[in-house]
């Protein structure tokens, strides 16, 4: 619609476009005549370079144009986690997705994550997603008395868990799980890769409690493997696989 | 502000968590589902393109089909996997969408009967079925199978 590529007169010089930004927008105290709670789509356009990701056109807005967008944002460059959203009706990291990879010759959609209750724009309580993670008790139990030095572990038995180390807990894949949008009862994809974690770790003798609790009816059962959170996650973790780690300890009685 | 307080895990709270109900059912729709997939291609490829292909079906085709006990047994295996596959399916999405503990419930016993009175009608037909029906004469009716004339 807006992308008219500029004539760049310098050679190499990066290439700008303008692109319009549709945020949905939730306003819990009802500014501006609307009801308190009042969701709306609101389109912004911003003066981008192709080397701009969806946060830098963010915080555009944010500071060039409407002060009140709300959004979360930490270290901006894929490490927190802070910035998951839904982008184009996938769910991102808006500090690693730039804008000329989303078309932006169409408006580009930015919603909150779904399945979580939205605070203020894209701001969502991550309280239930924090909740399900501390459920599968994320930390080591060791049984046997403390070593005297570091525990050890051979390559092999750390390459188990390795891919599940990278969780950065943003929630992208948790709030893409179908299953998740519609039963609240759901640990999430997330907390099964936050168990995973432990539960595939020599060092670790808490599995068969974690087990227990993801046995239950509201643990790795419920995944009908979408994948979603595996084509969701910014880490790229396969989500999916490790929750199918998970219930073939499971299934088989060994880890 | 204070880091959030560490609660108990959560535990099995009702029975269907207990022996590991949601575990035995998960593994029932992988295994039916495999059964399923066998059971049906094969159903379909018998009567549809083996022989003189759909235009086959009829009366005397089922009867003659039924006649043998291992098509018997092979449609009764696949009512009964069908229907049960179905319905825990049906049932995991009761789950995710009911919240209301009274239409859950009411959602769950609908799709129990529904399950019993089919399997048991279709078992009937399966079982009882009379290849070689005569009218009150005693004569064949039209369109039995021809075997019906040596048993007859």
């Amino acid at each position: 619609m807006t992308a008219t590529a500029e004539k760049t007169e310098e050679v190499g010089a990066v290439e700008s476009f303008t692109v319009t930004l549709k945020i949905l927008r939730h306003d819990p105290d009802g500014l501006d005549g609307r009801e308190p709670g009042a969701e709306y789509w609101e389109e912004f356009q911003v003066e981008a370079h192709a080397t701009d990701r969806v946060l830098d056109a963010l915080h555009a807005i944010k500071w060039e144009q409407d002060g009140t967008l709300a959004f979360r944002r930490s270290c901006a460059h894929g490490v927190c986690g802070s910035d998951a959203m839904r982008i184009n009706a996938r769910n991102r990291l808006a500090c690693k997705t730039l804008l000329k990879d989303l078309n932006p010759a169409r408006p580009i959609t930015v919603e909150p994550i779904k399945g979580l209750p939205v605070e203020k724009d894209l701001i969502v309580d991550m309280e239930p997603f924090f909740a399900s993670y501390r459920d599968i008790m994320p930390f080591l139990m060791p049984s046997g008395p403390t070593p005297e030095r570091e525990r050890l572990q051979s390559p092999e038995d750390r390459e188990r868990f390795d891919d599940t180390t990278k969780c950065i807990l943003c929630a992208a894949c948790t709030t893409s799980c179908p299953v998740f949008w519609t039963d609240g009862q759901y640990f999430g994809p997330q907390a099964i890769v936050g168990a995973h974690r432990f539960i595939f770790d020599s060092r670790d003798d808490g599995e068969w409690d974690r087990l227990e609790i993801l046995n239950d009816q509201a643990g790795v059962w419920k995944c009908r493997t979408a994948f979603n959170c595996t084509e969701a996650c910014p880490r790229g973790i396969e989500v999916t696989k490790a929750i199918s780690e998970v219930k073939r300890a499971l299934t088989s009685g060994e880890v | 502000m204070t880091a959030p307080e560490l609660t108990a895990p959560r535990r099995p709270m009702n029975r269907r968590t207990v022996g590991g109900a949601e575990r035995w059912s998960w593994i029932f729709q992988r295994v039916s589902g495999v059964v399923l997939i066998v059971l049906i291609f094969t159903h379909l490829f018998v009567n549809l393109l083996t022989g003189d292909g759909v235009s086959q079906i009829d009366f005397a085709f089922v009867a003659g089909k039924w006649a043998s006990p291992l098509w018997q047994w092979w449609d009764f295996v696949m009512l009964v996997l069908a229907m049960m596959h179905g319905t825990n399916g049906m049932r995991m999405l009761v789950n995710d969408y009911a919240t209301r503990p009274f239409v859950r419930a009411m959602l769950h016993w609908a799709l129990r009967i529904s399950m019993i009175v089919i399997i048991v009608l279709g078992s009937l037909v399966i079982w009882t079925f009379d290849p070689c029906p005569t009218d009150a004469a005693g004569e064949l009716l039209e369109g039995v199978p021809s075997f019906c004339e040596s048993v007859l």
